[in-house]
């Protein structure tokens, strides 16, 4: 599907897959519908000593011609459902077991991800914060905690398919696992203030080795970096 | 409420069969007083509106663990009190309706007086409650359980001040005569008004300080 | 006012030698509903043209962004926020149901049930000055300090339910005032509709002969009704946090932002059917006037809208699928959101069947109709794809969604409000609107509408974020920035487009030929009057015959056959019927 990004997640396929079955089921009733309708506009224009034909749809088998399609359409409907709610439930019905947890902190007007550094427990000395960046290993589940400092923001990472409002007050998990490396959007999508659009981040898939060596750069380097960063941004 | 401008019934006419095919219900329709379907819907609105509030106080109470120490302080005694002041106002109100249909003139605005000096009252008793409570310094800051009570119990008050105004104003036309002769209708909505008030509290009474 | 001046003038004495009225009472504070009608028109209209401007600022901000709007200025971020907050707002609450409820609704049901006014005039009068105080509320909003609201249409708490987060403090709490008050001006507008309705129906008239728009003008006002409580509640909560600072919404006093949620897409959801259903009664109207034949399935079609309108209390939660409420919501609330689609589909394809071996004509009120419904087909089927929780991970809070919206709410607000105007304009004014115009205006609007909304399918499908200021700030959106351009061009030609219609109504008024009675050989009620009405509207009420579709009635002596016409009448045997 060429307008949706390239999708680097294990499950993005899965929701691929549900909106391609969409696309042809609804793609076909769509066609078929407006060739109708345009067919119909066309063929029975006004012309002299032709008159309508006084059908009222009142009877079953007049009826039948609108409720046989609505049926179809209903039998479709139904089977999207089945269709779309295992991947839902897949998604966002508790992450499988993880082997990287990233604390995610959202607020006017940027991201900062919290890793638990070397002694592994979060809220110690050691933790990692990082300003916009979200690095990752490659092929492995990454387990995400959502907090919000302020008001409703939404992480959206499009190469991942995944998308979670981020609610103050609440404490809101998500995972996902990354199938190639690269640097990807982050966005936020749950309008936060006047600057929302700006709310940029990245993240950044990496193999083993080089994810290892980036938390150890950075496990020793204060947040200097980081900043910079908002100070650039900040105009 | 009633509308004096257009004959409820203008599309009547003059009997006659022919093909018009008017059914049984259709006719019932359309020989209610337009005033009832009016008041209904006002009343189905309110419905809509405390009962939105009613559902997020009940959802928010269970949701956050009872308030059960926040909800200790409320003046239940007072709340009964008012409970029973108002239930009798129904009662009065729905004597001065049936007064109406026994044609007893100085019962209706005898009953109808009633019901608003039972208005006031309520009103006193909830005025004093509320000064107390604001003297022992809850406020409707004081926490999520405060602050459903006061609105919750602030919009009602509201809507029983309307109610009082309301019947006020009645007692006045019957004292005077100038209730009549659309009286009936006139009671009867009132009544109906009334009656909700004090179905809201019905609800509000156990839910605010019996929990 | 001086369309009315000449419309009350024509017919104005001749029914009635009832005191004369000074102007006040008579054009301003009036209580004749098609006066009230046509306050409700011209005030939807004129912020209409405040809408769209504010559309014209938004896109042209996302095409060019750090350039200065021509005939404005620059804009800013937070600004940017207020005009897309204000966009929605005006469009949903001051622009469509003022036009499609207001005017349509107050002008049609006592003319198409064959009374003579509304149940409670007072009130309809009174309803109006609400609304109008309403957008005048809302209006001044844009000139207080910290500017007007910035939340949204939707205002999400907390954003909303704190000035600190978004710097807005009169403009949200004005917005949370003149929003109530048009809840209030609807509330007392639907009583009449189903009073009226139910009540005043001429003899003859049963509910299963009244036309179609009736139908969907009192469903619409009891969904209405049924829903708008809880946000009512809502409304006074958030009012309540933002002033004297209770945390109903607010976490860190105890508070849910969820709770806003729910309580704003419990209302939310079934209004915009309050506002669809009215552009489809429209639709439904005009289609068999100009196909001849009669509306195909007119109880499945009524059945179906009153299934939508009580399912429509049940998908609300679509909306918040990924909002952090419990997942295991999202499967129930997918099931009746797909579930909605059926009725539609069954309305449809009703419509379709209407024009099967029909004589179609397509004078311009048949060309917004059709054009409409093709369009609103793109709406409904889009919506599929948001209704499915798993797609909706992905496409929830993109340009996706606003495409989807605006291909259900422009087609059913829009192209049946302008087929409405043309259609109804005759009976309303009195005069004739030019043809040629209209067919002008109707090809702008509709290739430009779709030229603006497809490109904007096409963003959402690769990511791009709703209520974004520039989309140029992610790298990953730059190659889509071309259909942005293509939007905004598409959208001010579409503004543009506009000023055949503003001319058209306008200079018609003065200028258009006389209008006869039933210039479109219709068979409504409201067509066997003077155009325009009479106060009274019928010279002795009407006794009716007919359900409102009888066209090409076999061995019938015309194509046409108005309700108030017995079968003798319409030149078929006595046996006949």
């Amino acid at each position: 599907m060429r307008w949706l990004p390239q999708n680097v997640s294990t499950f993005g396929g899965d929701i691929d897959w549900v909106f391609r079955l969409i696309l042809y089921i609804v793609g076909v009733w769509f066609i078929l519908a407006e060739g109708t309708l345009l067919y119909f506009v066309l063929r029975y224009r006004r012309k002299s000593g032709r008159s309508a034909l006084f059908n009222d749809g009142e009877t079953w088998r007049e009826l039948a011609w609108v409720f046989i399609p609505a049926l179809i359409v209903l039998v479709l409907d139904l089977g999207i459902d089945a269709a779309g709610g295992s991947v839902w439930d897949k998604i966002k019905g508790g992450p499988p077991p993880a082997t990287v947890e990233v604390q995610v902190k959202a607020k006017q007007f940027n991201w900062e991800f919290t890793y638990a550094g070397p002694d592994g427990k979060f809220g110690t000395a050691d933790d990692i914060t990082s300003e916009n960046e979200l690095h990752v290993p490659i092929n492995q589940v990454v387990r995400l905690t959502l907090t919000s400092a302020d008001v409703i923001h939404s992480f959206f990472a499009p190469n991942l398919r995944l998308k979670q409002d981020i609610v103050p007050g609440r404490t809101i998990p998500a995972w996902f696992e990354a199938t190639a490396t690269g640097s990807y959007p982050i966005a936020c999508t749950e309008l936060c203030g006047f600057g929302h659009y700006s709310m940029a981040g990245t993240l950044v898939v990496q193999s083993p080795q080089d994810y290892a060596r980036w938390l150890k750069e950075h496990s020793t380097q204060s947040t200097a970096s980081a900043d910079t960063d908002r100070a650039r941004r900040a105009n | 409420m009633g509308s004096s401008e257009v004959s409820a019934n203008a599309g009547a006419g003059t009997a006659s069969a022919g093909d018009l095919q008017s059914t049984g219900s259709d006719r019932l329709l359309r020989e209610l007083p337009i005033g009832k379907i009016g008041i209904w819907w006002f009343l189905a609105s309110e419905i809509m509106i405390f009962g939105g509030l009613i559902t997020c106080y009940v959802l928010m109470r269970i949701a956050h663990g009872g308030w059960e120490a926040e909800a200790a302080h409320v003046k239940w005694r007072l709340g009964a009190a008012n409970t029973l002041v108002l239930v009798t106002s129904s009662l009065t109100m729905i004597l001065a309706h049936y007064s109406v249909e026994r044609d007893d003139r100085g019962a209706v605005s005898r009953y109808l007086g009633i019901t608003v000096i039972l208005g006031l009252v309520f009103l006193g008793i909830k005025t004093f409650e509320y000064w107390s409570d604001l003297r022992e310094g809850f406020t409707p800051l004081s926490g999520m359980f405060w602050s459903f009570y006061y609105m919750m119990t602030g919009l009602h008050a509201i809507h029983v001040t309307a109610g009082i105004v309301i019947n006020a104003v009645l007692f006045v036309m019957a004292r005077r005569g100038t209730l009549w002769p659309r009286v009936q209708q006139r009671v009867e909505f009132a009544g109906l008004y009334w009656h909700f008030v004090d179905v809201v509290w019905i609800f509000l009474f156990p839910l605010l300080y019996l929990s | 006012m001086a369309e009315q001046v000449h419309a009350q003038g024509i017919a104005g004495s001749q029914i009635e030698s009832h005191h004369e009225l000074g102007f006040l009472r008579r054009y301003i504070f009036s209580v004749d509903h098609k006066t009230i009608a046509k306050q409700y028109l011209s005030l939807s209209l004129f912020m209409a043209i405040v809408g769209g401007f504010t559309a014209y600022l938004i896109r042209w901000q996302l095409a060019w962004p750090e350039t200065s709007v021509a005939g404005w200025g620059y804009v800013e971020p937070d600004g940017y926020n207020a005009i897309v907050t204000m966009h929605g707002t005006i469009m949903v609450f001051f622009v469509a149901m003022p036009m499609l409820l207001g005017a349509f609704g107050n002008f049609l049901i006592p003319l198409m049930v064959g009374a003579g006014d509304m149940a409670f005039p007072r009130l309809n009068a009174f309803s109006f000055w609400t609304l109008f105080t309403a957008s005048m509320v809302l209006l001044a909003s844009f000139f207080v300090p910290g500017g007007p609201a910035a939340a949204g249409w939707t205002s999400y708490a907390p954003l909303s339910d704190n000035p600190l987060y978004t710097g807005v403090n009169w403009g949200i709490n004005l917005w949370i005032i003149a929003v109530a008050l048009e809840f209030a001006s609807f509330l007392m507008g639907g009583v009449n509709f189903l009073t009226t309705a139910l009540n005043m129906r001429a003899r003859g008239m049963t509910l299963w002969r009244m036309p179609l728009m009736v139908w969907m003008e009192i469903i619409a006002a009891v969904v209405f009704l049924l829903s708008v409580g809880p946000l009512v509640a809502g409304a006074v909560m958030l009012l309540l946090d933002r002033t004297i600072g209770t945390g109903f919404f607010a976490p860190d006093r105890g508070g849910d932002p969820l709770l806003w949620q729910h309580l704003f897409w419990f209302f939310g959801h079934p209004e915009v059917y309050v506002v669809a259903l009215p552009g489809f009664g429209v639709m439904m109207e005009v289609m068999p006037v100009f196909s001849r034949k009669p509306i195909f399935g007119y109880r499945t079609i009524v059945t179906s809208v009153i299934a939508a309108g009580l399912l429509s209390f049940i998908v609300w939660a679509h909306h918040m699928f990924v909002s952090g409420m419990d997942p295991r919501l999202a499967t129930p609330f997918s099931i009746t959101t797909i579930l909605i689609s059926v009725p539609f589909a069954i309305m449809v394809f009703a419509m379709i069947a209407t024009l099967w071996r029909g004589s179609i004509s397509l004078k311009t009120p048949m060309l917004f109709a059709l054009g409409g419904l093709a369009s609103f087909m793109l709406g409904g089927v889009t919506g599929i794809f948001l209704g499915s929780a798993a797609v909706d991970i992905y496409l929830h809070g993109t340009y996706f969604v606003v495409a989807h919206f605006h291909y259900t709410l422009f087609p059913t607000v829009f192209f049946g409000g302008f087929a409405g105007l043309y259609y109804w304009y005759p009976k309303m004014f009195g005069r004739m609107m030019n043809e040629t115009l209209g067919q002008i205006h109707f090809v702008l609007t509709f290739v430009c509408f779709n030229a603006v909304f497809i490109p904007l399918f096409l963003t959402g499908l690769a990511g791009n974020p709703r209520r974004i200021y520039e989309t140029t700030a992610y790298e990953f959106l730059k190659p889509v920035q071309p259909l942005h351009v293509i939007a905004t061009i598409a959208t001010i030609v579409l503004l543009l487009g506009q000023f055949p219609f503003i001319a058209n109504f306008v200079v018609s008024m003065f200028r258009g030929a006389r209008a006869p009675q039933n210039p479109w050989q219709a068979n409504t009620l409201e067509w066997q009057t003077d155009s325009p009405p009479p106060h009274g509207n019928f010279r002795t009420i009407p006794v009716v015959f007919r359900g409102p579709y009888d066209y090409t009635v076999p061995a019938a002596a015309q194509d046409w056959a108005p309700q108030s016409q017995s079968d003798r009448e319409i030149g078929l045997a006595a046996a006949g019927g």
